[in-house]
């Protein structure tokens, strides 16, 4: 009676341990492909001209008439202008929100930020985009605004900097509450004022978490597309500063995919490699910066 | 509220007071004394500052409702609770029918598509984390785990790209027909006409699972971390197989942290929104089969937003506003379940 049950035991023990072992290969199998297909159709585009044209009209290669692929200039610039302006107002803001909720824990409004905090981050981006627009809606009802700046890279910009600043703050307190409170006694019983200690010494050895931290969030901001859908709009023209329709590398991916022609589809492959690249190029970065003493751990 | 801090080795600081540091002796002379009010002034001020920082992400989800409440309040006026219910989005008058917008078929196309991606990545997830977590030699644990993350990076609209040129023509040609060869004779598998063009609730489901697997896998690679040894030596000493110590030991005592992680992947399943614009077909009728096309509330609201006449807005971000309220229902109860984790596994890393 027992042995039999003994080997049963031990052949779903095999077999189940197995089945999580095949999960990993399959979880693995879709981010290889991705990275494949990104490269394999996508580095073709990839040319000189790629950062010096803009996206030309949908074509599909005739005989004898020409099909430029085109290029994503100013879909990068505008994505980086993006990016630099949302990480201005996200980066203070959310470091100093970082900053109270792992130094200034004991005071009332800690717990509810922290928590509130963590939902922000849970919704949904489309959700932002919609939120950002309806602000500036709500300005533009009032007066404060022309209706025809609510679409604009401005707008553009507050959205990745609402996505920006939880994800900012959360992963700054997780970076501060690494440093041992040894060393913020030390320095507070040298006579070294509250804000001095916090700012050079806390923050600075922090520094490799709260950098990892910044960077994640930049990375997420810059591959944003649905918020950027609603505010910050598209052209395939030149870019005019944030005032107005500003083209980003996402959203060009988005409408060169649709319609299935030869020339934007090789044109959203080749911006998808370039989008990944920077993607993960900003994340390996962001690991690397961790390689120090008191270094957070993201979550 | 929040749980206090545990185990970080970080307990909050004394609070000091703004103008004296305790222990600091009285200085006869003026220099120092004017000094040290001046450094309480900055303290102060330092510390209004990053309270005004969390203010903001106080004020920031309490504005994002009564914004998009506002900015929605025409349609609500106008449709009223039907709204919710309403089955046909008329955007302009035409002999047939008026005007009239109804949020049914893409509430019911997010939970389908998110609950079928549950389906499918809660379980690899899990496996994987397992597998991380408890299996896999340490050489092997942290590259593998990184690479997993790395998925997390990638964007949703690459995702969507990759689903339209790669996953949806492999779909219309391999998984689809043999689906509706072998299980065709359920309704859920049942095969429309026009509805084998590979674009289809069923393709953006498993986008969505894709997508959620390395969120649910690292929380919960967390939480099975988080279990002390003892957990599972004792169920080793007993006799247990390797699964039957995984499941007695750290399965059980991560449970709620894997739940939690589960619902934070249904809380991305169901507001990711450009990789299922572009997989699954758009179309605003209710999906009977997986193969028909569908709509989700966010691919709705990307779909119609840029073209749409103020009112037709106005419905489009009550559709943000159900789903905020989705999401918002999602992440205050998962956030709430892993705070359990914490409570129980506190003390470890």
């Amino acid at each position: 009676m027992r042995p039999p049950k003994r080997l049963r035991r031990r052949v779903k023990s095999a077999v189940l341990l197995g089945l999580c072992a095949t999960a990993v290969l399959i979880t693995l199998l879709p981010l290889a492909s991705i990275l494949l297909e990104c490269f394999v159709n996508g580095a073709g585009a990839i040319t000189p001209a790629f950062f010096l044209q803009n996206p030309p009209p949908p074509c599909n290669p005739g005989p004898t008439t020409p099909c430029p692929v085109g290029g994503i200039q100013d879909a990068l610039l505008g994505t980086l202008l993006l990016v630099v302006v949302a990480s201005l107002i996200a980066l203070p803001v959310g470091i100093l929100g970082g900053i109270y909720l792992s130094e200034f824990q004991d005071r009332p409004l800690a717990r509810p930020a922290r928590f509130l905090a963590d939902v922000m981050t849970g919704i949904p981006s489309i959700v932002i985009g919609v939120f950002v627009f309806g602000i500036f809606l709500f300005f533009a009802e009032q007066g404060w605004i022309s209706s025809f700046s609510i679409t604009s890279g401005y707008t553009g910009a507050v959205a990745l900097a609402v996505i920006m600043i939880p994800v900012v703050a959360r992963t700054c307190e997780e970076a501060l509450r690494l440093v041992p409170v040894s060393i913020r006694e030390a320095s507070l019983a040298l006579g070294i004022p509250r804000h001095r200690t916090i700012l050079r010494i806390v923050l600075s050895a922090a520094r490799g978490g709260v950098i990892t931290g910044a960077l994640l969030a930049v990375a997420r901001a810059g591959g944003e597309t649905a918020p950027l859908l609603l505010t910050a709009g598209f052209t395939t023209g030149a870019i005019t500063g944030l005032s107005g329709w500003t083209p980003s590398l996402p959203v060009l991916i988005y409408y060169s995919a649709a319609g299935g022609y030869a020339n934007t589809t090789q044109l959203a492959w080749g911006a998808a490699l370039m989008l990944v690249l920077i993607m993960l190029l900003i994340s390996v970065g962001a690991r690397l910066a961790l390689r120090n003493k008191f270094g957070g751990r993201t979550a | 509220m929040a749980e206090p801090p545990v185990g970080t080795g970080t307990d909050p600081l004394p609070a000091t007071g703004p103008a004296e540091p305790a222990g600091a002796t009285p200085s006869p002379s003026q220099g120092p004394d004017r000094r040290r009010s001046f450094t309480g002034v900055v303290d102060r001020f330092f510390g209004g500052l990053s309270t005004l920082a969390a203010l903001v992400l106080i004020a920031l989800p309490a504005l994002l409702i009564v914004i998009i409440t506002q900015a929605s309040w025409r349609a609500i006026v106008r449709f009223g609770p039907g709204f919710v219910i309403g089955q046909f989005w008329v955007p302009s008058a035409s002999p047939t029918s008026p005007i009239t917008f109804g949020a049914a078929p893409f509430v019911a196309g997010t939970l389908e598509t998110s609950v079928i991606a549950m389906l499918i990545g809660v379980p690899l997830s899990i496996g994987a984390a397992i597998f991380l977590a408890e299996l896999a030699p340490d050489w092997l644990r942290a590259p593998v785990a990184s690479v997993v993350d790395l998925l997390a990076a990638v964007p949703s609209v690459v995702f969507g790209l990759w689903g339209l040129y790669v996953l949806v023509p492999y779909m219309r040609s391999n998984v689809d027909p043999a689906l509706v060869h072998y299980l065709g004779w359920t309704p859920l598998f049942a095969s429309h006409a026009g509805s084998q063009s590979g674009v289809s609730v069923l393709t953006a489901s498993i986008i969505l699972a894709i997508m959620i697997l390395p969120t649910i896998s690292s929380v919960s690679r967390e939480a099975l971390r988080a279990t002390p040894d003892s957990q599972r030596e004792a169920a080793l000493s007993l006799g247990a197989t390797r699964w039957e110590a995984t499941r007695l030991g750290p399965l059980a005592y991560a449970r709620s942290g894997i739940f939690g992680a589960a619902i934070l992947g249904l809380g991305r399943a169901m507001g990711e929104t450009m990789a299922v614009t572009m997989t699954i077909g758009n179309s605003d009728n209710f999906a009977t089969s997986l193969f028909d096309p569908g709509q989700t509330l966010s691919s709705k609201i990307a779909i119609n937003f840029g073209n749409a006449l103020p009112l037709e807005k106005s419905a489009l971000i009550e559709l943000g506003l159900i789903l905020m309220g989705l999401s918002l229902l999602v992440n205050v109860a998962a956030r709430l379940m892993l705070r359990s984790m914490t409570r129980m596994g506190g003390s470890a890393p």
